[in-house]
């Protein structure tokens, strides 16, 4: 018996390494989901950039769904990112709302003068606090908030056509279905 | 036409290696001379097409033969001709054909040299290595055959992977599979004793230089790779307990444990049945390891092409070969058992005792590798293991062996006395906490340094008063036989390796900052000035160059250029630029500017002051070279010549010559 020990080790292992080879075909093994996925937003109360005595805190948006685009002057790939949310932010059918990460405010105008705005207002969060609450990693970062401020999805990383047509799109799509 | 010849030749290698495997060995089962005859000049044949297979590839890349799939992926016309060679194993298809020729290399050698051993048995090792190369062979021609056409022809080809395209990657795969398919012959030598039901110990003495020189290639892969991933990745890091990594320090800690019970069983007799099943461990990982490298089970920061058709093929090809091992073990091994018993304090005890930690070490590596995976099974969610679980468990495991280490040598086999290592307990100890003591008013006590000290010195002193030893007592030229410095070698290179693993993890200084032309920053008693940028170019990149003058107390040290290369399809790689010494090492990567417009304005960039980094891989490459001092010692050929002689004699005589 002792003997066969390595043997059965094996199998054990074989089989393990099948049920990866199987899991793999249906998960992507790189992506990170977010602890928060599905569950509430957590609560935020940010200042305008455009006008920092108004905030806009989660309470005041809830009711439609919307789009937190996290991004910063600072950001080199927000820039790469830039032109994609220029063209694309309109078709959504969502609102987008920018997230202005870490960042001064002058610079940030400076930046958005140059490269141009699509969102439909802008929150600046300067300490990073909140972010942290979101489990930001990094600019640039999406997240998809519904209508009852539930976060269904998020996107680590810049939004590319690509991933708007089949990541972005599909989770926008499943929740006006749902709406009614 | 060219291409297809080498698919052809690829065709009658599988074909030659059908007939070394299987006809060998139905002839060492039936006791046929004439089908035993035949594993010699079939794995010659063998080699000859593969090789013929990789110089046509080799070829199809130098002219840019861009109408094979292959090279249009992996080199465009603006590569220089030693990076395109360096690409002919710079992907999976490629590295595979390597992979499969020194297979067939090392089969070679083993075919030539092996003339003294008898006849079965040489058929069946090269029977058992016939049947691995059948795998691999068809792997490559059904899954990934590196021939297939691509048309139409496109005028350019893409890029080899810019972060291969440093001389350290050009050597390291090479290398790295040196080692792999080194343990294969161990495994094949295992795989025949047990098919034969019988391991003199004379065979194990026969394949002894073979696993040396196999964990010397080994040793020094890995030194390669990590030196690369410091030297490129600008990280600043040696190592990062990656999938891929694990992958090969698996093999090498399983053949570390099992060049030791390799000398167990050739002197003495004992632990047979371990010492088959280190074999069969070592080869196995070494195939589990391509396994995981290639089907993209795990994530790892090694981009490789990933393919789960390939991923499934290994999975059916691994329980084939090692399910088939080991269940070979379970059925056999009792027919092979034997030896000598030894005392609690002896040789035998301290190596076992070293063994059975590089083996856990091991496990514990394969756990923490494969653990993503049993959290994905039984749904415990998203995990990675990182450094932290490596980081603690290592050194634990690790402890009781360099705490033995010094004592190895002095031991008997079968029974020790305990006068003589109470004296070098007694020396060793006082030598370290010596150090440990002078060393902390240096480091300003931090432990992981001081801890550094003494554990370099326990071991390093032990390993020196033996050499002393020996250098008393024994009649010159008798002193040091290779085999006995290589195991010096390779244990004082593990003292030169714990200094810098833990001088230079504790005491490293790194620094994220943002400098404009003309700013300097202080970094470990070191002035960085960055000086600014310029543009410059090399054979197929262009790049941002920094220039960093480094002073210390007013006195040069060093300019040194830190690069971001951008090569052709726009992609970016940075070159970090390294000042090495011997106490410290001076590096800087360059990182992003702070204004994408602005070139000659504020960059973002990382210094790092690095104490006794180097020692790392210098305590590495003094392991490699004792492997290969250790594989050389002519007593591993000697004996056999004394052997050969006594063929003739009655076999009685031969196999008591052999105890002896």
């Amino acid at each position: 018996m002792n003997r066969l020990l390595p043997f059965l080790g094996f199998v054990a292992l074989a089989v393990l390494l099948g049920f990866g080879l199987w899991w793999n075909r249906w998960h992507d093994p790189t992506a990170v989901p977010s602890p928060l996925i599905n569950k509430p937003a957590p609560a935020f109360d940010l200042p305008q950039l455009d006008a920092p005595s108004r905030t806009i805190s989660k309470a005041s948006l809830l009711g439609h769904p919307y789009l937190v685009n996290v991004f910063a002057s600072w950001c080199y790939v927000c820039g790469e990112e830039h032109p994609t949310l220029m063209t694309e932010a309109q078709r959504l059918g969502v609102p987008l709302i920018g997230y202005d990460y870490k960042d001064a405010p002058g610079d940030a105008k400076a930046w958005l003068a140059e490269h141009g705005n699509p969102y439909r207002l802008i929150v600046a969060d300067r300490s990073g606090r909140t972010a942290m609450d979101f489990g930001v990693y990094g600019a640039p970062e999406t997240y998809l908030i519904d209508a009852r401020g539930v976060i269904r999805y998020k996107r680590i990383g810049p939004l590319t056509p690509d991933v708007i047509q089949h990541q972005l799109e599909p989770a926008i799509a499943a929740l006006a279905k749902e709406a009614p | 036409m060219t291409p297809e010849l080498g698919q052809l030749a690829l065709v009658l290698a599988l074909l030659l290696s059908l007939a070394q495997g299987v006809l060998p060995l139905v002839g060492a089962w039936r006791g046929n001379r004439a089908l035993m005859a035949t594993a010699r000049p079939a794995a010659a044949g063998q080699a000859v097409f593969v090789a013929l297979a990789f110089l046509i590839l080799v070829w199809a890349f130098l002219r840019f033969d861009f109408s094979v799939q292959y090279v249009a992926d992996n080199a465009n016309l603006q590569l220089p001709w030693y990076y395109r060679i360096a690409a002919v194993w710079g992907a999976h298809k490629g590295s595979l054909l390597l992979w499969i020729l020194i297979l067939n290399g090392w089969t070679l050698a083993l075919a030539i040299f092996s003339r003294q051993l008898p006849e079965a048995f040489a058929a069946r090792v090269l029977g058992v290595l016939g049947l691995v190369s059948v795998g691999f062979l068809s792997f490559t021609l059904f899954t990934s055959d590196p021939f297939t056409r691509l048309l139409p022809m496109p005028a350019n080809g893409a890029d080899l992977n810019p972060v291969l395209q440093d001389p350290g990657m050009t050597f390291h795969p090479p290398v790295l599979y040196m080692g792999y398919v080194g343990f294969s012959v161990a495994f094949a030598f295992s795989i025949a004793a047990l098919l034969g039901g019988e391991l003199e110990q004379a065979w194990v003495r026969w394949a002894r230089p073979w696993t040396n020189a196999a964990w010397g290639f080994l040793s020094c892969g890995i030194v390669a790779g990590s030196w690369w991933a410091y030297a490129e990745l600008g990280w600043g890091g040696w190592w990062f307990w990656d999938p891929v990594e694990n992958a090969s320090f698996m093999p090498w800690l399983v053949g570390a444990a099992l060049i030791h019970a390799q000398a167990i069983t050739e002197k003495r007799g004992s632990l047979r049945a371990w010492t088959i099943l280190l074999s069969i461990f070592a080869f196995s990982l070494s195939l589990l390891g391509t396994f995981l490298v290639r089907s993209g089970v795990l994530t790892s920061v090694h981009a490789f092409a990933s393919d789960p058709r390939r991923g499934l093929y290994i999975l059916c090809f691994l329980a084939v070969v090692v399910g088939g091992s080991l269940l070979l073990y379970a059925l056999r091994a009792p027919k092979v058992m034997g030896g000598r018993p030894f005392a609690t304090v002896s040789r035998e005890s301290a190596l076992l005792v070293g063994n059975l930690m590089l083996t856990v070490a091991a496990a514990m590596v394969m756990l923490g590798t494969l653990f993503p995976l049993i959290a994905d099974a039984f749904q415990l969610g998203k995990v990675s293991v990182g450094p932290p679980y490596f980081g603690l468990l290592f050194p634990l495991l690790m402890a009781p062996v360099v705490l033995l280490l010094p004592f190895g040598p002095y031991l008997r086999w079968g029974k020790g006395e305990g006068g003589q290592l109470k004296s070098v307990l007694l020396r060793c100890g006082v030598a370290a906490l010596a150090c440990a003591i002078v060393a902390a008013f240096f480091v300003g006590g931090r432990l992981k340094a001081v801890v550094g000290v003494a554990a370099a010195v326990w071991v390093g002193v032990g390993v020196l008063l033996y050499v002393a030893k020996r250098w008393r007592e024994m009649p010159r030229g008798r002193r040091y036989p290779a085999e006995m410095a290589g195991m010096l070698l390779a244990h004082f290179g593990v003292a030169v390796f714990l200094v810098g693993v833990l001088l230079s993890e504790s005491l490293s200084v790194s620094r994220d900052v943002r400098m404009a032309p003309g700013d300097s920053q202080t970094v470990g008693g070191y002035q960085f000035r960055f000086d600014g940028i310029r543009q410059t170019t090399g054979p197929n990149w262009h790049a941002e160059q920094a220039s960093v003058t480094v002073t210390r107390d007013g006195k040069p040290v060093d300019v040194m250029h830190p690069q971001k290369r951008t090569y052709a399809h726009e992609q970016v790689q940075t070159e970090s630029a390294v000042d090495p010494g011997i106490t410290r090492d001076l590096y800087v990567a360059l990182g992003e500017p702070m204004d994408p417009a602005r070139l000659q304005g504020a960059w973002a960039l990382r210094v790092y002051y690095k104490p006794f980094v180097r020692w790392i891989w210098g305590g590495g490459l003094f392991m490699m070279l004792g492997g290969f001092v250790a594989a050389t010692d002519r007593r591993f050929r000697v004996r056999r010549e004394a052997r050969e002689r006594v063929v003739a004699g009655p076999v009685e005589s031969t196999a008591r010559e052999v105890r002896a």
